[in-house]
């Protein structure tokens, strides 16, 4: 549904991005993973249209991204970044009515199948017991939630989403991560995310690209990815990759770092 | 819901507030008018009265031009301080108010036979701050606190250049401006507010339908492009408006400063940081304020006709302190 081809991205004149392609079917979750500084929240960046692409294409179902207007952009998809930052006394469910805006113009307010799509997103999110407080007052994986609530209000074919549980403790990653599975198995929404961590990569995603120096590494299932061999070149890690009953993608153990 | 219904509740009363004031501030003056007599005159229209022509050309038009001239600047700060994501920014802060009252100043004092064209020039001056202020203060990541009033700083520097030298070329003339300069509502009658209202309401109006684009600006950048926004157009447009507002302010009476800056700032803490109660609440407060700063001027000192500008400076600075002590920024 999202075809990436030839992309190309540049950073203060510098190309830091370089002919990477790839594509995201429908329904699937994918993840982009990377050692620091390889490229792939810009890459995430420049496909949801917060940083400009010196060369490529991309294509949403069959659309160029560039014929279509922001606003068209925003039914179709949505993104959502490691931090964000809202005024503080906000409340959670005014958070998500935003969501709604897209689907407005300028003039028209908000009207009950709206506030039934917000309930229904903060229902999803299991916020609807948070819904009057104000986003200050929530925990960090509360508010991730409510930002993903946002983004459900919105209705997008397809959710971004740039290292979700970066500053979220690991019960917080773990609640996430989970939504995101929920939201992909019940719902069939299409999810690209960037992760850090590789086995979260591993048992969360249907595919995963690698990307190092800013070029495309590899792409296939967590099983054709995740290899030593792959850690090993990507990372300069030493790695078993283990096999458990209770998950069917594989784990990654690291052990050492290889000295040069 | 409880907190929606609050600041619904206290933004109505603020406006009633600002009519109780209004009526209580026309009485106020060398001659004393009694409320039901103010009333009276006001209801009786123009007809022969012992008190129509203080209240008609006096009073009524000093207290309606403090009205919306605290209304304009209070919006404009508010929406200023929207549109660079940070509660520093204030048209008199950021050179807006300076450079308008030097393009002002340019056709007062230089060209005195282009009066009419006061309003316009006041709005390209301050258009023409804003832009170099934006040019100054923008980074990557935003316009923060210190470059806010590094280029606040400049700009001011440089219209205050500016005026400095028009009033040493002009002196001869300077007498007239000097009033003006200081922000004084005195000896403003029905002129001036012919001149400011119509352009008063247009603004407010355009200002109603810039609430949701502001409130949606406040929740980054990021989330607005990803709301499907033109981020930079919304920018442009809520600062063309909010300078403006405080445009064909200086140009009706000149330069009053901190209005922008502490009126939204204590809205804020009144009704939250929705536009939407937000801006109405800065706008009462804001008519509020300089009527205070008008009337306290012209009373406290009697028969001394302190301008509004001074009061608010001498109000204003201490005010702005207690908030850099408090790290509001």
């Amino acid at each position: 549904m999202l075809k990436i081809e030839q992309l190309a991205v540049c950073y203060e004149h510098k190309e830091v991005i370089h002919d990477f392609s790839f594509n995201v079917k429908k329904g699937e979750v994918l993840s982009i993973i990377g050692p620091n500084g390889s490229g792939k929240s810009t890459i995430l960046k420049a496909v949801s249209r917060m940083l400009p692409y010196s060369a490529g294409t991309i294509t949403f179902d069959g659309e160029n991204m560039r014929q279509l207007s922001s606003k068209e952009i925003a039914k179709k998809m949505c993104v959502l970044s490691q931090r964000n930052q809202a005024p503080a006394d906000i409340t959670v469910r005014n958070l998500v009515c935003y969501g709604r805006y897209p689907h407005k113009k300028w003039f028209e307010r908000l009207d009950d199948e709206d506030y039934a799509i917000v309930d229904w997103a903060l229902e999803k999110t299991q916020l609807t017991h948070y819904k009057d407080q104000s986003i200050a007052a929530l925990s960090g994986g509360e508010s991730q939630r409510a930002w993903i609530a946002m983004a459900l209000a919105q209705r997008p074919q397809i959710l971004l989403l740039d290292e979700p549980t970066t500053y979220l403790d690991i019960a917080h990653q773990h609640e996430v991560l989970e939504l995101v599975r929920e939201l992909n198995r019940d719902m069939g929404m299409t999810v690209v995310m960037v992760l850090h961590d590789l086995n979260q990569a591993s048992s969360y995603s249907d595919r995963i690209v690698v990307v190092k120096d800013g070029y495309r590494a590899q792409m296939g299932t967590p099983d054709d990815v995740m290899t030593e061999q792959m850690i090993q070149t990507i990372y300069k890690m030493e790695a078993e990759i283990q096999h458990v009953e209770w998950d069917s993608a594989p784990r990654i153990q690291l052990k050492n770092t290889i000295k040069c | 819901m409880i907190r929606t219904t609050r600041s619904r509740t206290i933004v109505i009363l603020t406006f009633a507030l600002t009519l109780i004031a209004a009526i209580v501030a026309i009485g106020l003056g060398s001659v004393h008018i009694a409320v039901p007599d103010i009333l009276k005159t006001i209801f009786n229209g123009r007809e022969e009265g012992v008190f129509t022509t203080i209240i008609w050309d006096i009073r009524l038009p000093r207290v309606l031009l403090a009205l919306i001239i605290g209304a304009n600047i209070a919006i404009s700060g508010a929406l200023l301080q929207a549109v660079m994501g940070n509660p520093l920014a204030d048209p008199g802060l950021t050179g807006v108010t300076s450079g308008a009252a030097a393009f002002v100043l340019l056709i007062m004092l230089a060209n005195p036979e282009y009066t009419h064209l006061i309003p316009i020039a006041a709005f390209v001056g301050g258009l023409l701050a804003a832009t170099i202020v934006y040019a100054l203060a923008w980074r990557r990541t935003g316009i923060t606190p210190i470059t806010i009033i590094l280029s606040g700083v400049a700009v001011n520097a440089l219209c205050g250049g500016v005026i400095g030298f028009l009033s040493i070329l002009y002196s001869d003339r300077l007498p007239s401006a000097v009033q003006w300069l200081n922000g004084s509502l005195a000896a403003k009658g029905h002129a001036s507010l012919q001149m400011i209202y119509v352009y008063a309401i247009i603004g407010w109006i355009l200002s109603i339908f810039a609430i949701r684009k502001a409130n949606i600006i406040r929740l980054g950048d990021q989330v607005a492009v990803n709301l499907g926004e033109n981020v930079t157009r919304i920018r442009i447009l809520l600062s063309i408006l909010a300078v403006f507002l405080a445009a064909i302010s200086v140009a009706a009476i000149g330069m009053i400063g901190f209005v922008g800056l502490i009126v939204p700032h204590m809205a804020r803490l009144l009704v939250g940081s929705d536009y939407k109660y937000m801006l109405p609440m800065s706008m009462a407060m804001g008519a509020i304020v300089l009527l205070l700063a008008d009337t306290g001027g012209r009373t406290l000192f009697a028969p001394l006709d302190i301008p509004a500008g001074i009061l608010m400076a001498v109000i204003g600075g201490p005010y702005f302190l207690y908030l850099m002590r408090k790290r509001a920024f």
